[in-house]
């Protein structure tokens, strides 16, 4: 197949990277957010928090600067998207901020109440966040309601369908099992054994919820698999994707905690490119109205914004993963607890 | 209420929050390159427990800074999503950039600045102390450059008619350096130095009044003196050349900054007043002649005010542009009193003469002005944005034009007494622990590994 390499194509690439790059880097820390409260010993959550305390933060810019580059890409997009979800995404918003506030008071009082509130806290909104998170995907995927304005003229609890549902519910156990691998690679130990014993049970509980995703698109969102009909050859992605999965159990099995969390972020990374390929050139569709939709070229900024940002994206990009590559470089290994830690 | 001022006022309320964190991380970011430069040059401990101290501080301020930033940053969208249509492409271009080079360099080498100390060499912490200022004044250059474009939009074409018009960029560095760009960034770059500034050195006079941690506090203290005195000083002028942009650019918003109504010879400047809006008069101290003097440097030329305006332009909500402006330059003022005092006692070695009952009172007004710079940010920020209505983008959209079409009032309603709990929750938590930080004070010496270290009571407090 040819691409039309235009820079709209080229600008739907990189908005897909970044958020692919938010889903891979926030979407551990969101996972040992999930899996916190399983471990009952302070030390040990202390463990858990700390293994993502120099990233958090750092992995949540990559979904401000998503959302600027989307801002100023596909500004069409941006306004719709966030005005139609409006009450999905505030809540999306207040499970961040109580998460981010959750991580950075918990462990600053020794009393135990005080830090089991703020662990429920920390579990809750990871959780939330992940589930909202699927459920947009879900419906962008799904399509919403939208006028020939690109107005979404849905309501809030359409959004709630049980496709969008069972794509929230599906993240949540992606995110789970990316946060377990994660923290089996940073933890040593009785923690670590413990952990370790969890990963397949994630691994399980995703390809589950992944199954059965992937028949209810292939049933009943035709849009989102013509391309694989159309081009068979891009079933290389789905086949990229089966091998990383089942490699992580692999991995785990022989110890290599590193090339397990590798192969769940191929696994991710994969993910992401099915979900693109079947979008395009599509960016939120319209149903019942596909004439309505967004695609790269009706929601996007004039060609001279795109050329002036692709030269941002450029100078920027490359820089943006040196410095987050050496970061996680010199945080490597175990997590000790020290003076400074969470 | 309806959508509008729903929309308004829950903008308003995120961003307040919001811009409490920035503005003490980039000042307080700018001290740090100092404590840490003196540090590496002569080795002296008592600056690496400074540098150590301020980095906590500097921490809990960013975490609040990123957690409140993501909001902003989705906010366009969902409650201005008619603005978002028509300026995306100028004002996203901003925003981008603004996270791909300012907030990626901060939150990198921040997460160095606080978990790094055993990890990489004091040369290597230093570097990373300076990206993460660099970073934190070059996300105050992006955000300032698009917030002056709606104030003075350039470089732009408009495409498209009705509610099919875009805002496109013809000239990308004629939008960058927009007429009021230069001037706005220096003014809120200079006001985040006062906060930072003004942060340390009322820590520091706090422990001298409570004769704890002397050496640190008398130290910290002279950084955050020197800073906090070339900052304000270096804000007269750059307020200055703010307020004749204003003048020069947006007329109508200037003349409710000074509460000018009639054009007439010898306009008096208002040091402090009550706008009578309907009568169309000011009340209070007025200096005949000064405000032409300040505006042209000849006391008779007159200063346009709204009978010579086009009414097209409208007008803002005079009073309270009025009372912020002014209330920014009362404190502006105090500021550089301040400053001035305290470089004078320190010239004469008086400044830390605990015994003085006098210096005594002067540390405990240092102690308090740290609200100073805070409250003249904010009012800073809603005269620039007060003044600007009734006009999102000045002259080109207004605000009651720039809603989401698909948010209803109920909507903006709920979203607003969320933000109100959590916000709430948010800013008595911060208070709270940047207390809990303060009480507890710098380190008397370099900490090592907490667990099986009994002498180290506070497990868990985070550096």
């Amino acid at each position: 197949m040819t691409l039309p390499l235009d820079l709209n194509t080229i600008w739907f690439g990189i908005v897909g990277v970044l958020f692919a790059g938010y889903a891979i880097l926030d979407g551990f820390d969101l996972g040992v957010g999930i899996l916190h409260l399983l471990n009952k010993e302070d030390h040990d959550r202390r463990i858990q928090l700390n293994s993502i305390g120099p990233v958090w933060d750092g992995n949540e810019v990559w979904l401000v600067t998503g959302g600027g580059a989307l801002f100023a890409a596909f500004p069409e997009v941006y306004a719709t998207v966030f005005s139609g979800f409006y009450l999905a995404f505030m809540l999306l918003l207040f499970a961040l901020l109580f998460r981010a506030v959750a991580i950075e008071f918990r462990s600053k009082q020794p009393m135990r109440w005080w830090r089991q509130m703020w662990d429920i806290g920390f579990t809750v909104g990871s959780f939330l966040s992940s589930f909202l998170i699927g459920v947009a995907i879900g419906n962008i995927a799904w399509g919403v309601r939208l006028d020939a304005q690109h107005e979404y003229i849905g309501g809030f609890w359409e959004l709630l369908n049980p496709y969008a549902i069972w794509m929230g519910v599906t993240t949540v156990a992606l995110f789970a099992m990316h946060g377990c691998i994660y923290l089996a690679l940073k933890t040593e130990g009785e923690l670590q054994k413990r952990i370790r014993s969890w990963v397949n049970n994630t691994i399980i509980a995703f390809i589950m919820c992944y199954a059965i995703a992937s028949f209810s698109t292939m049933l009943y969102v035709p849009h989102m698999v013509e391309v694989f009909r159309a081009y068979p050859v891009t079933g290389v992605l789905a086949l990229a994707n089966m091998f990383a999965i089942a490699n992580i159990p692999r991995e785990i099995h022989k110890g290599r905690d590193l090339f397990a969390f590798i192969s769940s972020c191929v696994t991710m990374l994969t993910l992401m490119g099915i979900f693109g390929l079947g979008m395009f050139p599509h960016l939120v569709v319209s149903l019942p109205d596909m004439g309505n939709s967004l695609n790269i070229y009706n929601a996007a900024s004039s060609q001279k914004t795109l050329g002036i940002m692709l030269v941002v994206a450029l100078l920027g990009v490359p820089l943006v993963l040196a410095y987050t590559a050496s970061i996680y470089w010199i945080f490597r290994g175990k997590v000790k607890l020290e003076t400074h830690s969470y | 209420m309806d959508v509008e001022i729903l929309s308004r006022i829950q903008f308003a309320v995120t961003i307040s929050i919001h811009y409490i964190f920035p503005p003490l991380t980039i000042g307080l970011g700018l001290i740090l390159v100092f404590i840490e430069a003196a540090y590496l040059k002569t080795r002296n401990p008592l600056y690496e427990q400074m540098a150590r101290f301020w980095t906590r501080i500097f921490g809990l301020i960013f975490a609040l800074g990123v957690a409140t930033g993501i909001v902003m940053e989705f906010e366009f969208g969902t409650n201005w999503a008619t603005y978002s249509r028509y300026v995306g492409d100028v004002f996203g271009s901003a925003l981008a950039a603004e996270g791909i080079f300012a907030f990626f360099l901060e939150s990198g080498f921040l997460a160095l600045l606080l978990f790094g100390w055993n990890k990489v060499g004091p040369k290597l912490h230093f570097f990373a102390t300076c990206m993460v200022c660099f970073g934190s004044h070059f996300s105050a250059v992006w955000i300032v450059v698009a917030n002056s474009w709606m104030q003075t939009p350039a470089g732009y074409h408009i495409v498209g008619e009705g509610m099919k018009a875009r805002a496109q960029i013809v000239d990308f560095w004629a939008m960058v350096f927009n007429p009021s760009s230069v001037d706005r960034l220096t003014h809120v770059i200079l006001g985040c130095w006062l906060a930072g500034a003004f942060l340390v050195t009322s820590v520091s006079a706090y422990y001298l009044l409570r004769r704890r941690h002397i050496e640190f506090a008398k130290s910290s203290f002279k950084f955050g003196l020197a800073l906090a005195v070339v900052a304000s000083l270096l804000q007269l002028a750059s307020g200055d050349s703010t307020a004749k942009g204003v003048y020069k650019n947006q007329p109508a918003k200037f003349a409710a900054l000074e509460g000018v109504f009639k054009t007439e010879p010898y306009s008096p400047l208002y040091l402090a007043g009550w706008v009578d809006v309907e009568n169309e008069k000011v009340h209070g101290i007025g200096v005949p002649g000064a405000l032409s003097f300040l505006t042209h440097l000849n006391f008779k030329e007159p200063v346009i005010g709204y009978d010579r305006i086009d009414p097209k332009w409208g007008r803002p909500k005079i009073q309270a542009v009025f009372q912020a402006y002014h209330l920014m330059i009362a404190i502006g003022m105090g500021l550089i009193g301040l400053s001035l005092l305290g470089v004078f006692l320190w010239w004469r070695g008086w400044l830390f003469l605990g015994e003085n009952k006098w210096i005594r009172y002067y540390w405990g007004v240092m102690v308090l002005a740290v609200l100073g710079p805070q409250i003249a940010n904010q009012a800073g920020w809603y005269t620039a944005e007060l003044g600007r209505q009734p006009w999102i983008v000045y002259g080109l959209l207004k605000t009651s034009d720039a809603l989401s079409k698909a948010v209803k009032a109920e909507h903006v309603l709920a979203s607003l007494i969320m933000f109100l709990l959590i916000y709430g929750l948010l800013i008595a938590l911060f208070i709270y622990l940047l207390n809990d930080k303060i009480q507890h004070g710098p380190d008397d010496h370099a900490p090592e590994l907490v667990e099986g270290n009994p002498a180290n009571p506070r497990e868990g407090h985070r550096a």
